[in-house]
Parts: C-alpha cells; sequence; structure tokens
C-alpha cells in the first residue's frame, strides 16, 4: 500500500508581501490583485508555439483505489488525483509556491495581516447546473470542512468570521496574523463544496458523496469499483474551450510490476507518486516515449525520516542519536534504495519549502563520531560487538521502506547498534506509532508549503497527542522550539519571521529529536504526446483543464 | 435416492451451526488484528486529530463494545443483511454482487479448463507412461506447479501484450469502448485468456500430476487384468475401468480447490488487475474493512461447504460402492 498525504503549499511568503505592498499601494479592495485565471496564462510558456488540440482521452493509474471521490471528506493522495479534476479549491499555486487563481479570480490581504478577501470567478455552475457563489465558499470553510477536514479545521479555526460580501466576494477575518493561511487554499486543504446539496445533511452519509458534484472541468462519468473511474468533459466549464481533454480515465492496477508494463505498454500514459517503485525508474526513464519529471510535488515537498521515540532508553539522549545520524550514509540511501530520486536534507524544513536554512549543524557519515558518542554515554560493547539493541519497524508503504530498514540494520549494526526489524500492515502501524508503542520508525509528512502549516506539527511540545498520526510522537520537547514556531506563525514580517525560523532549524538539527533522511521525490511520468500537465505545485491533481494530447 | 435427501438434510444442519460458529470466530478474528479502519484512513489522510478519529468510529459503530458489535452484527447476518462498508459507504451485499461474476468468470473457466486438461494430460501420461509423451507431460506440469503463479502472470503478459501485442495485459473489458452482446463478450474473452491461462496452469498440473498417479496404481489392479482377459478394448479399459477408478482422488483434490475458487485468485486478480473478489478481500484486511472481510468470509464458507456436499454425491455416482453414512 502506498500512502499519499496532503497539504497546504506554503509559498506563502512571497505572495504575501505581494499582496501585502500592493494592498498598501492601492488602498484595501480595490487593490485586489488581479491575476487573471486565462487558460493562456496556466499554460506552460514552452508549448507556446504549438497550438493546444482539442480531443482524446487520456489514461493514467489510481492506486490504491480511492474509497470515495467526495474529496472534503477524503484527502487521501489517489482521491486528490482524480478528484482534484472535479472539485476545485479558490487557489493553486505556482511551483515557487506563490498563490494563483483557481475559483478565486484575485484576492487581496490588509496590511494588519487580518483580513483576506477573495473575487471569486463570476459564471462558475456546479455539474447539476445550479449556479456557484460565495455562499457554498461560506459554507464549506466556516460550515463543511470545519465538520469533516482535520487539516482545514486548523486553519479556518483561526477565523474571527467568514462572510460573503457580495454573490462573488468573499472575506475571512482573523483572529490573529497568520501569514500561512494564503497557503490553505489548495483544492485538498480546501475544496470547496456545493451548499445546496450539503447544507443541513448529515454530510458523511450524505448519498450525493457517491456522485460528486464540483465546478471542475471534468465530471464523474462511471465508476467500476476495483476496474476504473471514468471522467469527461464538463461542457458547460466556465472557461471558454476548455478543457482539452474529452476525458480522463484512471485505471486501478493494483501490483507494481503490472503498473510499469502498464506505462511501458503506452495502455496509461501518466504515471505519478508511488505508482512505480524506485527501482523501476531508471528503466523507465531510459524509454523513448516518456518524460520524467519530479516538478510537481513542491506543494507537499515531502521529508522521510527517522521517528524515534524519546521515552526509550537509550533513545532519549540526543548523543545516541547523533550516533545514528553519524552511522547512516544519506547520500547511499538516495542514490541507492531511492535510485537517486531525492536530496539529502539538512533539517526540518525541506528545502524546496520558504524559510528553509542550510546553516545548520549536519551529520556527514563518520563511524568514529558515532562510536566516541556511543563511548561517551558508556555503552561500552560486549562481546558481539553489541552496545545497545532498538527495535525498528520500516513503514508498510511499500517495498523501498523495507529495503531501507535493511540497509538501517546494516549501518547501524557497524557503529554497534544491533536492529531488530518488525514488520506490520498500514493499521498495525499507525496504530502503534499514534499510541508510542514503538521504538524507531521510518516516516515521511507533507509540508504544505509553509513551516507553520507541516513542519511545526512535529516537533512542538503541544502537538503530543496520543492516538493521533502526524504529531509528536516522539514526545520532543523544548521550550525555546515551541516559542520560536509559535511566535513565527504570527509575524508578518518576512525578515523576522525568517529568523525565527532559522533558530528553530539550528536547535533543531543540534538536538536532533528525528533523524531525517531524505527530501523525497516522486516521479511523474508523461508520455511525451501529453503537453501542459503538471504546471503547478500541485502537479498531478491540478484541475488538467489546459491539458491537451498532441497527435 | 433417499440416501442422497439424508444426507443432504443432515449435511444442511450440520452446515448452518458451522456458518455460525465461523461468522463468530472471524468476527473475533478480524477484530483481534491491530488498529482499525478509522486509523487507516487517519494514516491515508496525512493528517488528523482527535475528533477527525472519533467521528469515524462513532460513524462506523466502532466506539460501541464488541460484544454489542457483535450482537448487531449477527442479528444483521441473521435477517441476510451483510453490513455496511466502512470506506465504501455502500452495503456488502451491492458490493459482493458486483465482484463476484468476475472472479467466478475467471476461476469457473480456468477450474474447468484445468480438470479437463489436466485429466486428459494425466491419462495420456499414464496410458504412455516411460515414452517420450509421458516424460514432456509430466516436465511441463513439474515447471507449472513449481513456477510461481504471479511470476508466469507477469511472463505472459510480458510475452502476449508488450512483445507480441496479441492480447490486452490487465483488466477486464476496454475501458470506454462501449461494447454490446457479442462484441462485449468478445472483447471480455479476450481479457479472459491471460488470466485464465495463468490460473488454470497450476490447477492443471496437479490434476494431471495426480491422474497420472493414480491410474499407474489402478492399472496394475487384478481387475484391470480380468478385463483385458475378457478381451475388451484398450480405450474401453483405460476409460470404463481405470479411469473410472482411479477418478477418486481427483475429485477430492477438485472439490477442495472448487471451494476455493471464489477467495483463491488473490494473486492473479492483482497482477491482471482483475476487479474480483479475491482482491476486495486482500485490500479488506489492509484497511480493516471488517464488514466486508467478514461477509467475503461467509460466502467463501459456503461455497467451501456447498462443494463439500458436492464432492459426496460426485463419489456415490462414481463409484456406488461408497455408501452414504448416516
Amino acid at each position: 500500500m502506498t500512502r499519499r498525504l496532503t497539504g497546504f503549499p506554503a509559498s506563502f511568503q512571497r505572495g504575501f508581501r505581494r499582496s501585502v505592498h500592493r494592498a498598501v499601494a492601492a488602498g484595501l479592495l480595490a487593490a485586489a490583485l488581479a491575476i487573471p485565471g486565462t487558460a493562456a496564462l496556466v499554460a506552460a510558456p514552452a508549448m507556446a508555439q504549438e497550438t493546444p488540440v482539442r480531443g482524446g482521452v487520456l489514461n493514467s493509474i489510481v492506486q490504491p483505489e480511492p474509497p470515495t471521490l467526495m474529496l472534503g471528506l477524503n484527502q487521501q493522495g489517489p482521491t486528490q488525483t482524480v478528484a482534484g479534476k472535479i472539485y476545485q479549491g479558490l487557489l493553486t499555486y505556482d511551483q515557487k509556491l506563490n498563490p494563483m487563481p483557481s475559483l478565486a479570480e484575485s484576492w487581496t490581504v490588509s496590511p494588519d495581516g487580518l483580513t483576506y478577501t477573495f473575487k471569486l470567478f463570476p459564471n462558475v455552475k456546479w455539474h447539476d447546473g445550479q449556479p456557484f457563489t460565495a455562499k457554498d465558499v461560506v459554507f464549506s470553510t466556516s460550515k463543511f470542512l470545519m465538520e469533516v477536514h482535520p487539516r482545514a479545521r486548523a486553519v479556518f479555526s483561526r477565523c474571527e468570521s467568514i462572510t460573503a460580501l457580495d454573490d462573488h466576494t468573499v472575506e475571512f477575518k482573523l483572529k490573529e496574523p497568520f501569514p500561512a493561511f494564503i497557503q490553505a487554499f489548495e483544492v485538498s486543504s480546501a475544496p470547496i463544496v456545493p451548499a445546496h446539496i450539503y447544507e443541513g445533511t448529515d454530510y458523511r452519509a450524505n448519498p450525493a458523496n457517491n456522485t460528486p458534484i464540483g465546478t471542475g472541468p471534468f465530471k464523474l462519468k462511471e465508476w467500476v469499483k476495483g476496474s476504473h473511474i471514468q471522467l469527461v468533459r464538463n461542457e458547460e466549464y466556465y472557461k471558454k474551450d476548455l478543457p482539452y481533454l474529452d476525458g480522463i480515465t484512471f485505471r486501478v492496477i493494483p501490483d507494481a510490476a503490472s503498473r510499469s508494463l502498464a506505462l511501458e505498454s503506452g495502455q496509461v500514459q501518466q504515471t505519478q507518486y508511488s505508482d512505480l517503485e524506485p527501482f523501476e525508474v531508471p528503466r523507465m526513464k531510459a524509454l523513448p516515449n516518456l518524460t520524467l519529471t519530479t516538478a510537481g510535488y513542491e506543494f507537499v515537498a515531502p521529508l522521510s525520516w527517522l521517528e524515534i521515540n524519546h521515552r526509550v532508553k537509550p533513545l532519549g539522549d540526543k548523543r545516541f542519536r547523533k550516533a545514528i545520524a553519524y552511522a547512516i550514509d544519506r547520500k547511499f540511501i538516495r542514490d541507492k534504495i531511492w535510485f537517486g530520486l531525492g536530496r539529502v536534507p539538512t533539517g526540518p524544513i525541506n528545502s524546496v519549502v520558504k524559510f528553509y536554512d542550510p546553516k545548520v549543524t549536519t551529520y556527514e557519515p563518520n563511524l568514529d563520531k558515532a562510536k566516541a558518542l556511543l563511548d561517551e554515554m558508556g555503552l561500552k560493547p560486549d562481546g558481539k560487538g553489541v552496545r545497545a539493541t532498538v527495535k525498528l519497524m520500516p513503514m508498510p508503504y511499500g517495498e523501498t521502506w523495507t529495503r531501507l530498514g535493511e540497509y538501517l540494520k546494516q549501518a547501524l549494526g557497524k557503529v554497534g547498534i544491533a536492529v531488530v526489524l518488525e514488520s506490520t500492515d498500514a493499521a498495525g502501524w499507525a496504530q502503534r506509532v499514534s499510541n508510542w508503542d514503538y521504538e524507531i520508525t521510518t516516516n515521511f509528512l507533507y509540508q504544505y508549503g509553509d513551516p507553520a502549516l507541516g513542519v511545526a506539527r512535529t516537533y512542538i511540545s503541544s502537538n503530543i497527542r496520543k492516538g493521533v498520526l502526524f504529531t509528536n510522537t516522539m514526545g520532543y520537547s523544548n521550550p525555546k522550539v515551541d516559542e520560536l514556531f509559535a511566535h513565527a506563525a504570527q509575524e508578518i514580517d518576512p525578515a523576522k519571521r525568517q529568523a525565527d525560523y532559522s533558530e528553530v532549524q539550528r536547535i533543531l538539527s543540534d538536538d536532533l529529536p528525528v533523524v531525517w533522511l531524505l527530501e523525497m521525490e516522486f516521479p511523474t511520468f508523461l508520455d511525451k504526446r501529453v503537453r501542459n500537465a503538471n504546471t503547478t505545485a500541485i502537479g498531478v491533481n491540478d484541475t488538467y483543464e489546459s491539458v491537451w494530447l498532441a497527435k | 435416492m433417499l440416501g442422497f435427501a439424508h444426507l443432504f438434510a443432515s449435511r444442511l444442519v450440520k452446515a448452518v451451526a458451522i456458518l455460525i460458529a465461523i461468522v463468530v470466530m472471524n468476527f473475533f478474528l478480524v477484530h483481534a488484528a491491530p488498529g482499525d479502519p478509522a486509523m487507516v484512513m487517519a494514516g491515508e489522510a496525512g493528517a488528523a486529530d482527535e475528533r477527525f478519529v472519533a467521528q469515524l468510529r462513532e460513524q462506523f459503530g466502532l466506539d460501541r463494545p464488541l460484544y454489542e458489535q457483535l450482537g448487531t452484527y449477527v442479528g444483521k447476518i441473521a435477517q441476510g443483511d451483510l453490513g455496511f462498508s466502512y470506506r465504501q459507504q455502500r452495503p456488502v451485499w451491492d458490493i459482493l454482487a458486483e465482484r463476484l461474476p468476475a472472479t467466478l468468470v475467471l476461476t469457473l473457466t480456468a477450474f474447468v479448463l484445468a480438470l479437463a486438461l489436466g485429466v486428459a494430460l494425466g491419462t495420456l501420461a499414464a496410458v504412455t507412461v516411460g515414452t517420450w509423451a509421458d516424460s514432456a507431460i509430466t516436465v511441463v506440469a513439474l515447471l507449472a506447479y513449481a513456477t510461481p503463479i504471479y511470476w508466469i502472470g507477469l511472463m505472459l503478459s510480458l510475452l502476449f501484450s508488450i512483445q507480441l501485442g496479441w492480447l490486452p495485459a490487465f483488466g477486464y473489458e476496454t475501458i470506454g469502448a462501449g461494447y454490446t452482446g457479442l462484441a462485449h463478450a468478445a472483447d471480455v474473452a479476450a481479457h479472459l485468456i491471460l488470466p485464465v491461462i495463468t490460473l488454470a496452469l497450476f490447477y492443471m498440473a496437479s490434476y494431471a500430476r495426480l491422474t497420472r498417479a493414480s491410474m499407474l496404481e489402478v492399472r496394475g489392479l487384478d481387475f484391470i487384468k480380468t478385463a483385458k482377459a475378457k478381451g475388451l478394448s484398450q480405450s474401453r479399459i483405460v476409460t470404463r475401468h481405470v479411469l473410472r477408478n482411479a477418478i477418486l482422488p481427483v475429485i477430492t483434490v477438485a472439490g477442495i480447490q472448487a471451494g476455493q475458487l471464489v477467495g483463491g485468485s488473490i494473486l492473479i486478480e492483482t497482477v491482471f488487475a482483475w476487479p474480483g473478489i479475491g482482491r476486495l478481500a486482500f485490500e479488506a484486511v489492509l484497511q480493516r474493512d471488517y464488514q466486508v472481510l467478514l461477509g467475503i468470509f461467509l460466502v467463501t464458507s459456503i461455497m467451501v461447504i456447498l462443494f463439500n456436499i458436492l464432492t459426496d454425491i460426485l463419489y456415490g455416482l462414481v463409484d456406488p460402492r461408497i455408501q452414504v453414512s448416516q
């Protein structure tokens, strides 16, 4: 099983700064920065010389099969890839994580950072023909998502009020400044759902969940469970002449080797995320009809690490964690286990996310340093050369993680740390990690474009919550770190935010609450005839309104 | 005939008792696995809070004590209701009804093909024992029996779909083609060929080996000598005397395998992306979709019981000496 997570984009910073400047310069609402959301802009400039052709069906893979396509209720990775064509958010983001129009045509941020005003596209219709208005946005963000969507709940609970100023204008007033707010409107973070279908109903039990009604360029035509999901063009789409494609078909192919065959034989023209095992990537890359890109994952910006339970001795001692870091060759992991996909990390923030700072304590492979640290702790080798025994439970999300577990066992064994590998499945893993019933595990989290949205949650002590996944399961607690993250989240001056985040990165890289392993990159393979795909920070999860197939 | 009626009735009574025991045991078995569907869904979402998991558990009824959940479940089963899938939010009956035809068309075709070919090849090998034909059949059967089934599947797919381009590599039908009637049947049949061959090869090998061994054993018995002495033709001796007596072990094995028709094709369904019930079961385990899993267990249990009864009846038909014990 592959896990695909989602999140908030974070390159809010630049967009925010720009918004503030304009708002200051031209007065609040009047200065709404109007970025026209036309197809021409969305289309990649490199393809500008070619005229898009209408027609054709794009075939791709959906794996694992999503439980539902109602994106408000389920934000599993495959759900996003499919439902991102059906539903839309107010914004999408370019690959530098700057906000771009989606359902919102333009937006402004007040200089005090408390009021966000969005102007919606006129003439947008739901797939059932009803008009889309500000009422839908207010309902989605203040009621629907607050009830069912954990990430959206955390963001929109910061709102003092959410108001429809008129049919096409929505105003969000925050209780306190939260500059990451502008990163929170991507389609999976805040999908806009139809108020006329959901208002006053039991959201999870609504029969309409099986027939998703969105505003996007594609509509659900047919979903044969276990076989395929077929989307067809929304003829009423509000952008003239879009989308180009007649439809998109997602095939459910559970076996990794069969997925490679499907791509190789041309039966699908696109694969994404973990569809292919990393060891297949070099072979596929060599095929003449395919292009490989790792762009389009900037919004999720996954970072993987060794998650370490500080409650278990001697894992609570940072010298032990440093010894682990020195014993591991992370370049080897990147090159030999992920076959070159990814970057060696330096600290808690992925280098494609804003506020990343490389000036931190780093750990090059050095067995002597590792042994010296263990000696210093008094962990001397016994007759078999074993200084300590730890249990490692690799995450059950594909063969690559198992291989990583085997490598770690070898690498740590060299400095006298004996590793007992534990195996489990996804449900067991979630249960044990969230209840702190583990010693060391591998994990990866998405960063959602802003440290306030995707990074702080792992390290702040207020997020030590038993039974909840993707929290501070290590039990790491440092008041200074808490304070810096809290302050940075509310600071609207980007320079001051940077200072906070730089300091927190330096502290964390020395405390080493987790051992960062890899800034992961996912491979997207596209048939060379597929044009204009993968132009935003959410890549394959975007609407595909301007994607077309060359003859 | 009265014997059969008796047998059938008493077997049915036992079957119901067994089924109840199976339902209860399975219920505890699936709940014994660590984690629950709410946890799995939280894990997939990539973000969670207390409320998210609590809401799901409440919606699924997992916040109730286990015995209460069991009571609810057994009560529903008694009314013929298999419950509701947590993930798909649809009745389990609907999901099973949707997946069963795909699995049955695959496994039944493979089963019939394997049985016919296996018995034929086994007979041929036994008749020609010691010749090149026998050796060839034995080697092929051994290979097919020993090679991992998913590997054969991938290799066939590589050869016939990727290299030669003759057959579709996976799936149940051509998506979006909108075929009806005969065209649709032909389309499904084309998709069926590779998975059926892959699955049938394995079973065929076991039937062939079994038939051959059993026939060789029967061939040396006295009554065969008598038949020969009577001057019966070779073909009549083989079909009427040797095969009929040698077929009993094959029926036994076939009966057991027939019971597994519903659940036994997980690997094939996975490799060929066949939307069947084996895969549904596998995914339900990983996702802790308890009700779906229990529903599949129930259906497969019923299949096993039915085929066992059928096998017993067949015994009596093939060999009238076998008495029905009360």
